[in-house]
């Protein structure tokens, strides 16, 4: 059974407002589906006794005093974007009509 | 748009009994944001309070807000929840270009505060809400759709980011299905969401200012059949902005769902949105599955596991809940349930408190801020508070009427002036020259000319009628502008016609 299907490649796409074509589509999937094998060799490797893990350091409570620091200034966080205007991101339509 | 049928309310509520869920969202009034030490402070130029952390740069690391931990807890424990004892951020994942990260980070499955209840009290009867959790997340950036007819997201040709509210800290509280209240939903709906806000406020943890957008409803309502046990589909109202609105989306939702239903349709499960000019709800879209978000535990944030002395610590500082304190209040006060309500209605709790901190009997001060003061902010269309008077300035001219030196007549000339900018009420009534006229040589003549004036009138108080005498201390006040103790011209006009008072 493959890791991920063409149907779920498609629905992601779906997500991500990705228009995929019918060839990148099996072109996709094949890939992602060798990549998903890839990782799922990691469960293969690790016992019942092995936890899921989220975070490998043994730590809990890492927090910040609620003191204000410097931000960026508008120009700085602007300037890799692709387009601004009114001093904003600009970004594509989002939605179409419907 | 299409024309939606609605069925009348008496009508949904004979067939169908409502269920709802509630989930609102607070913007916690922190400092900096949940993850970053940029600024919350609000009114700041576009992008002026982002970070390489909220803008998502690569390589940035989120550390959590202290401040914001510690207000989750304490709003979870005024709940009555539950507090993880460890408890992880997730990642919700999802396209939109309201956060730079692609994803929004809160909690999944493990929210810091859970199994809790609120009571709410409708025409005096009080309604448990059990309360599923409490979670933290962080707000979104805020998004202006340009170009197309209406401003809105469908038909606009590109839009806007301004991502200095991506990232404030939010806690979203999420009610278990609230089931019982049939008719009375849209009621319990809008006093649990109001009861919410003035606990937030209690706690000092948010203004909790919903026409700010501090605080903001989701209405999830579904119907079912009477005597069925299983839900219907829900439909999801969102942003609904005021208490009034969220009983009206309740009610309209209502009404709406059974007239489908009743015709033989199914329920969309989907989003909705509310429209404050109307009343009125229309379709979003539909709703993702919550798979779709592909929650996983956020690996750049390690688990929040708070110490269970510190959580103990927290729960021996909490307020009064502001229901029990609203209770202990009317008891001490003395007033009736309704006048309760009125005293609530008008937001005069805290000013009619201050000013009775600062030296006056109960009864004056709110005599004061629910007459005059009420009446001038409902007049000039304010709120009580935000009037240019304080409550110290109310406390002294209630001392000023006590000692005698002003009547109510001459008070409401000094807040006039109070509010005109003319100073406090000692400076007012120097200035204006008000001050009761008790001074009998002073008053004296003023009654003999009343006397004499109305010898009618003079003749029955004579013959015994004291009540008569009314008249005689009326035109005395005209004569002297309102400004004689009333009292003491009382007591002159009998004296003068030798009746005993």
């Amino acid at each position: 059974m493959p890791g991920i299907t063409r149907e779920e490649v498609a629905h992601l796409a779906r997500l991500s407002r990705l228009e995929l074509k019918d060839e990148e589509l099996d072109h996709f999937a094949e890939q992602l589906d060798v990549i998903i094998g890839a990782v799922a060799r990691v469960s293969e490797v690790a016992g019942q006794d092995v936890p899921p893990t989220s975070h490998p350091l043994p730590l809990t409570n890492v927090m910040r005093a609620d003191e204000v620091r410097p931000s960026l200034t508008p120009a700085e966080a602007l300037a890799g974007a692709p387009a601004s205007e009114e001093q904003r991101f600009r970004v594509p339509q989002i939605l179409g009509e419907d | 748009m299409s024309v939606v049928n609605l069925v009348s309310f008496e009508d949904a509520l004979a067939s169908y009994d409502p269920v709802m869920g509630l989930e609102v969202h607070v913007e916690l009034g922190t400092a900096t944001k949940m993850f970053c030490g940029c600024s919350t402070a609000l009114g700041a130029e576009p992008n002026s309070q982002v970070c390489p952390t909220c803008l998502g740069m690569p390589g940035a690391l989120p550390v959590v807000n202290a401040a914001a931990v510690e207000s989750a807890v304490r709003i979870g424990l005024a709940l009555n929840c539950e507090i993880a004892e460890w408890c992880r951020f997730a990642r919700k994942n999802y396209f939109y270009p309201d956060m730079p990260k692609n994803f929004q980070t809160s909690q999944y499955d493990e929210p810091i505060a859970f199994d809790g209840h609120l009571d709410v009290e409708v025409d005096g009867e009080v309604f448990r809400v059990d309360i599923e959790r409490a979670h933290m997340e962080e707000d979104t950036g805020k998004s202006s759709h340009i170009g197309g007819a209406t401003g809105r997201i469908h038909g606009a040709e590109y839009s806007l980011l301004d991502y200095n509210r991506a990232g404030i800290p939010l806690i979203e509280i999420v009610t278990k299905p609230i089931t019982g209240a049939g008719a009375k939903a849209p009621e319990v709906a809008k006093a649990y969401v109001a009861e919410l806000r003035e606990l937030i406020r209690a706690l000092g943890v948010s203004e909790a200012r919903m026409e700010m957008g501090q605080m903001r409803c989701d209405v999830n309502l579904s119907l079912r059949p009477i005597g069925q046990e299983k839900f219907g589909t829900r439909s999801e109202t969102k942003n609904v902005n005021s208490l009034r609105s969220v009983e009206r989306a309740a009610r309209f939702e209502i009404q709406r769902h059974a007239a489908v239903l009743s015709e033989g349709g199914t329920i969309v499960q989907e989003t909705r949105h509310f429209h404050e000019d109307e009343g009125t709800t229309t379709s979003g879209r539909v709703k993702e599955e919550a798979e779709d978000y592909r929650y996983f535990p956020e690996p750049d944030l390690v688990p929040v596991a708070p110490a269970r002395d510190w959580v103990e610590e927290l729960r021996a500082s909490l307020p009064e809940l502001p229901r029990l304190r609203r209770r202990r209040l009317q008891q001490e006060w003395g007033l009736s349930d309704k006048d309760m309500q009125s005293v609530l209605n008008a937001g005069a709790i805290e000013p009619i408190l201050e000013t009775v901190a600062a030296g006056a009997p109960a009864d004056q001060a709110r005599k004061w801020w629910m007459g005059e003061l009420a009446r001038r902010a409902n007049e000039s269309g304010t709120d009580l508070t935000a009037q240019p008077i304080t409550p110290a300035q109310v406390a002294r001219i209630c001392a000023l009427v006590a000692e005698g030196s002003l009547n109510d007549k001459l008070a409401r000339q000094v807040i006039e002036g109070v509010l005109n900018g003319e100073g406090g009420p000692d400076e007012v009534v120097a200035a204006r020259g008000l001050a009761v006229v008790s001074d009998d040589s002073a008053l004296g003549t003023a009654v003999d000319e009343a006397i004499a004036a109305n010898p009618g009138v003079a003749d029955k108080v004579r013959s015994g009628k004291v009540a008569a005498a009314g008249a005689l201390v009326g035109a005395v006040m005209k004569a002297t502008r309102g400004q004689a103790d009333a009292a003491r011209v009382k007591e002159l006009v009998l004296e003068r016609l030798g009746v005993e008072g």
